[in-house]
């Protein structure tokens, strides 16, 4: 019992991490209505730029503190990213406004095999380190219920904490201020939001600032547990049966789809995978989303797909 | 009208026809024995692919600068594979018809398992060492395969008896369990026969938890060790997963100490942010590493002092960066044996130093007068031993550095001869090979 | 001037209907072949034909298959290396466990077991739709990748994993020479390609048409939608199939799961879009664009001069794809073949404006 409920919250927060990777690619389609099979190298380019900043900086600037040095490269990073929305939403979306989605996916696509080529040309090849004093040793709790204790992975729980409380940042962004309104007028609609003096161009560099930044968050946390390497890009294909299991328009949907994967991977490799000797959370994942996506085809808190004839 | 436009457009189709014809390079008299370097420098396993790349590369620069292989020189060119196999076959194809081609080091087990297929009908030799195919230790069906040094199975063996030795004795294994944690692909399952025969031999219980490729991922794999409890683990990985394994056994408070990883897995970029935390990690160590032996030194000398090192300088005499050296050294070494029966001073075919590889005697006089004493064993290959050598020990990291080195162990021949034998004759009953006929070795 | 239509009068119904009406196409056409099916082979060296032919044939056939399934019928599939895997291994299977087996037929059974893992996996797009059934997609192709790692049976039992195919002949003529290959590849091509593009002007076609433009009006005039699109992903995965096992065989040599992975599936899909979605043509267009990129780029710094290191070259080659794809999109979003329709259109007027 004392296993299964181990596996159980180490499914949980890995579901949060998830939905971390997955809140980026919910907030650009919301908004823009592009599936951004880039967020992946965005998460790398994020994290490698946060890595070889909090490397370089005590470096080129000469102190030694780490916290300074991480907080410098977090603002640099974050600057980074918003130039690469400027230059994304310039060069290639404001040139492929009102094309179908599949191109839009493919434009997304070479996106991405650029920003990987242009990150690790920048930034280089090895595993680099996130060093944001994060606890790696695990916390045994309830040690009175279970003998030994239930293992909780300390780097998890603030991670998962961390997904919340970018949700609730979020979730304040959209709902009370005005950037927020204008940002869901347009995912709305767009034409409508354009007839009512809302600047588009703006709002999209917004809005892949914003999943930028949560790319940074993403990319931060997972570049901690992992180290930042090429391989950090490949995570994105974990989150994608997140994305379309809460729906592509819902944040919250990230949030729940992230938990019910994360938990559905976890407990399927423990006691399903044996049977099958082993290796199957990655297409199990898939074919849960797969099978909701029966039940509801638009995900569980997506948007209903409309037809008209 | 209809005949003048037939005539025009397959007069403009003959035309471009004639751009595209190739002209096939008529087989130049090679001047420089050519060395194709299949390497990594992208991907997840760029990482470790990376200093042994620019071993073997600091390596020829400096047979280069000090002479060649008796006067003749060195070239080389670098294609990267990203550990693909399709890439690596494709670099393979474009670099295999270069005029005085050696041999190639495909530096992956999957495009080894390619290769090994075409090599015979290009006849050229696959060095292999301490990876690839465990079956082509045996020379007989294997003409052009070379794991020198080791393979996986000898690597497991050793493994198993150092745990062993530790244990007390070999009998204390009886009861144990032994989970390995691989790799998902050919180089992560080779392992895998040996270590169910060790099973049955020694008593002890065997879990296999699979790490889907790359291994960026492995929540799951350690979550199941922790649900096993086993007394110990073998890491068989390479690139990030060796870290990610390091991170999450961390994670997962699974004791390093009890953690033993192939000579793959026992190299700095795989500790190295892991650091204090992988304190006590084994691994299997080929060869030592450090700046003290004379052929670094010679490296650092003659090579990047000159400006003309791959890498950068403090990656000179690490793990990987030695395998790189030793590998090289053992191929211009083969050439040279290869030039002493076919002409001294000449370029050899591939067949040639295939002979050359075959025939490697190189002992421990030899090694230190190379500048490897204290490096490696002595390797001394024959017809039906493509090995050459099975010797490694065991390094623990101490959170700084890799050191505490063991004893050497030899793998277990009584173990080991019979299953490469049943492999090779499995091999070349699928194939619909032969073996070698006994004059064949003198060729 | 050349391109008139001047003088062609059909006398009969399948004159009219005829794949390529006017007389200086099938004059193209017929060169074309001479060219490929002869001139080639005598003509083009061995690396030419190995390393870049043959693959350029393989891989237009798959974006052939995939092209019917997301340009004709409007089904986005992100599996397609799946379905090439399937295809390999299944005739993998066929080759090696019959005794004697003729390879085309191993080939086309192949194919053929695609077929139900393709119709299997298409059965959510009844009811899934758009990029949901994109992601979706991705199921069939992880899948595969872990049962063809993991079941053994599937590899014949082999301890590493990988499976080895040699000694290919058909009737007893041999499959070896990269000229044979070539030959070999380019036949099936051919027959697939004549076959797919008469399949698409039938009725099947037109009804994967409406599929793609207005499913539910379809619906309402009587297209069956369960027929319609599982015979586009029947089809399609067949021809992918066929692809798969002509790449596994004839191609590669000896594979493993690896050659058909996710990079795969996005190439293909690479090739259809930059191709042009709806057009057999396009399909060969696209696999030329994707084939001849990388190798472009790859022999460009020696062409140019200047040496740089491998890692670096292989981040440009990366760097230029993404760009290149991107820039494609802006350009022409309809793909080469509409540059191609454009110009014979242009070429119809010539050399008059209009």
């Amino acid at each position: 019992m004392g296993f299964f409920l181990e596996t159980l919250f180490g499914g949980l927060m890995v579901g949060m991490l998830y939905s971390l990777i997955a809140i980026g690619f919910v907030l650009i389609y919301k908004a823009s209505g592009v599936f951004n099979f880039a967020q992946g190298a965005m998460v790398l380019f994020a994290a490698l730029a946060m890595a070889r900043f909090s490397e370089w900086f005590p470096l080129w600037f000469g102190f030694q503190s780490q916290i300074l040095a991480n907080i410098l490269a977090f603002i640099a990073a974050m600057a980074v990213m918003i130039v690469v929305a400027w230059l994304i939403e310039r060069l290639a979306l404001s040139k492929l406004v009102n094309q179908e989605g599949i191109t839009l996916l493919m434009a997304t696509l070479g996106i991405a095999y650029f920003l990987d080529g242009v990150g690790q040309t920048i930034f280089g090849n090895d595993i680099y380190k996130i060093d944001v004093g994060m606890p790696k040793e695990p916390l045994m709790v309830l040690q009175n219920t279970f003998q030994g204790g239930l293992l909780l992975s300390q780097e998890d729980l603030i991670a998962a904490l961390v997904a919340a409380g970018l949700v609730v940042v979020l979730a304040i962004f959209f709902q009370k201020t005005a950037t927020g309104r204008a940002l869901r007028a347009v995912a709305d609609d767009h034409q409508a939001a354009q007839s009512i003096g809302i600047p588009l161009k703006r709002i999209w560099v917004i809005v892949w600032s914003v999943a930028g930044f949560s790319a940074l968050v993403a990319g931060i946390i997972w570049g901690s547990k992992l180290g930042v390497q090429f391989s950090l890009s490949l995570v994105a294909l974990k989150a994608l049966p997140v994305v379309i299991l809460g729906g592509l328009t819902s944040i919250p949907g990230a949030i729940i789809g992230g938990l019910l994967i994360g938990v559905g991977e976890k407990l399927s490799e423990i006691y399903l995978g044996p049977m099958f000797g082993g290796g199957i959370e990655i297409w199990f994942a898939y074919v849960l989303a797969l099978v909701f996506l029966l039940v509801r085809p638009q995900g569980l808190f997506g948007e209903k797909i409309i037809d008209r004839v | 009208m209809k005949l003048k436009s037939l005539a025009l457009t397959a007069a403009l189709v003959a035309s471009t026809l004639g751009a595209l014809l190739a002209p096939s390079l008529a087989q130049a008299q090679a001047k420089e024995q050519f060395f194709p370097l299949l390497v990594y420098r992208t991907g997840p396993y760029a990482p470790n692919g990376t200093p042994w790349a620019n071993g073997k590369q600091d390596y020829i620069k400096l047979v280069n600068a000090t002479g060649g292989i008796n006067g003749v020189k060195i070239s080389y060119e670098e294609c990267e594979t990203g550990y693909a196999t399709d890439k690596g076959v494709e670099c393979y194809e474009r670099l295999k018809g270069r005029p005085g081609v050696a041999l190639f080091d495909p530096q992956a087990t999957g495009i080894t398992f390619a290769l090994t297929d075409k090599v015979p009908t290009d006849k050229i030799p696959l060095i292999t060492l301490g990876y690839g195919l465990a079956a082509s230790q045996d020379g007989g069906v294997f003409k052009w395969n070379f794991p020198l040094m080791g393979s996986y199975w000898t690597a497991a063996d050793i493994l198993i008896q150092h745990i062993g030795k530790t244990e007390g004795g070999m009998d204390k294994l009886k009861g144990k369990k032994i989970a390995l944690v691989y790799h998902d692909s050919p180089f992560g399952k080779e392992p895998i026969p040996l270590l169910q025969e060790r099973a049955k031999q020694n008593g002890f219980e065997l879990s296999l938890i699979p790490v889907t490729a790359p291994g960026v991922e492995q929540k799951s794999a350690w979550l199941q060790v922790r649900q096993q409890r086993p007394d110990f683990v073998l890491l068989w990985g390479w690139g990030v997963m060796n870290s990610t394994a390091l991170k999450e056994a961390v994670a997962t408070g699974y004791p390093r100490e009890k953690m033993y990883g192939v000579w793959w897995a026992g190299a700095e970029p795989d500790v190295k942010d892991v650091g204090a935390n992988a304190k006590g990690y084994h691994a299997l160590a080929l060869n030592t590493s450090g700046t003290q032996p004379k052929v670094i030194q010679d490296i650092l000398k003659q090579v990047h002092e000159k400006g003309q090192g791959t890498g950068p300088k403090d990656e000179v005499g690490s793990v990987l960066y030695t395998r790189g050296v030793i590998i090289q050294m053992l191929t211009v070494e083969a050439v040279k044996r290869a030039q002493e029966r076919f002409g001294k001073g000449k370029v050899m075919t591939g067949e040639q130093v295939r002979w050359g590889m075959e025939n490697l005697a190189l002992d421990q006089k030899k090694l230190d007068a190379l500048g490897f004493s204290g490096v490696m064993r002595p390797v001394s290959t024959s017809c039906q031993d493509h090995m050459g050598s099975t010797w490694a020990r065991v390094h623990t990291w101490d959170g700084a550095k890799w050191g505490d080195m063991s004893d050497w162990y030899q793998a277990d021949e009584q173990i080991i001869k019979p299953m490469v034998k049943t492999a090779a004759d499995k091999y070349a009953g699928e194939k619909k090979l032969t073996r070698r006929e006994a004059a064949d070795c003198q060729s | 001037m050349f391109y008139r239509e001047n003088g062609q009068f059909k006398s009969s119904y399948r004159a009219d209907q005829q794949i390529f009406p006017i007389a200086q196409d099938r004059l193209a056409i017929l060169v074309l072949l001479l060219v490929a099916f002869v001139v080639v082979p005598l003509g083009v060296s061995d690396y030419w034909m190995r390393a870049i032919l043959t693959p350029f044939l393989i891989l237009s056939l798959a974006a052939l298959g995939l092209n019917i399934l997301v340009g004709y019928c409007g089904q986005i599939s992100l599996g397609t290396g799946a379905f090439m895997a399937v295809g390999a291994y299944a005739a993998y299977n066929f080759q090696v466990r019959i005794d004697g087996m003729p390879l085309i037929a191993s080939l086309l059974l192949g194919g053929l077991c695609a077929t139900v893992i393709g119709v299997l996996f298409g059965i959510p797009s009844l009811r899934i739709k758009g990029l949901y059934l994109a992601v979706a997609t991705l199921a069939a192709q992880f899948f595969t990748d872990w049962a063809f790692l993991r079941i053994q049976w599937f590899t014949n039992n082999s301890s590493s994993g990988s499976v080895s195919v040699a000694g290919l002949n058909v009737f007893g003529v041999p499959i070896e020479s990269p000229a044979q290959k070539y030959l070999f590849c380019l036949i099936f091509v051919s027959v697939f390609a004549l076959l797919a593009k008469n399949l698409v002007r039938s009725a099947i076609g037109r009804e994967w048409m409406a599929m793609r433009d207005m499913d539910v009006a379809a619906a309402v005039i009587g297209i069956r939608p369960v027929y319609a699109e599982l015979t586009a992903f029947a089809v399609s995965s067949f021809i992918v199939g066929v692809a798969g096992a002509l790449w596994g065989f004839v191609h590669l040599g000896a594979w493993e799961p690896a050659a058909f992975s996710i990079d795969r599936s996005f190439q293909l899909l690479f090739m259809v879009i930059i191709g042009g979605l709806g057009s057999i043509m396009g399909s060969f267009f696209g696999a030329a664009f994707i084939v001849l990129l990388p190798l472009l780029l790859n022999q460009l710094p020696g062409w140019l001069g200047f040496s740089i290191s491998t890692a670096l070259a292989s981040h440009l080659e990366t760097m230029i794809f993404g760009a290149l794809i991107v820039f494609f999109l802006i350009v022409e979003p309809h793909g080469l073949a509409r540059l191609w329709s454009t110009a014979k259109e242009k070429l119809r007027l010539w050399p008059f404006p209009h």
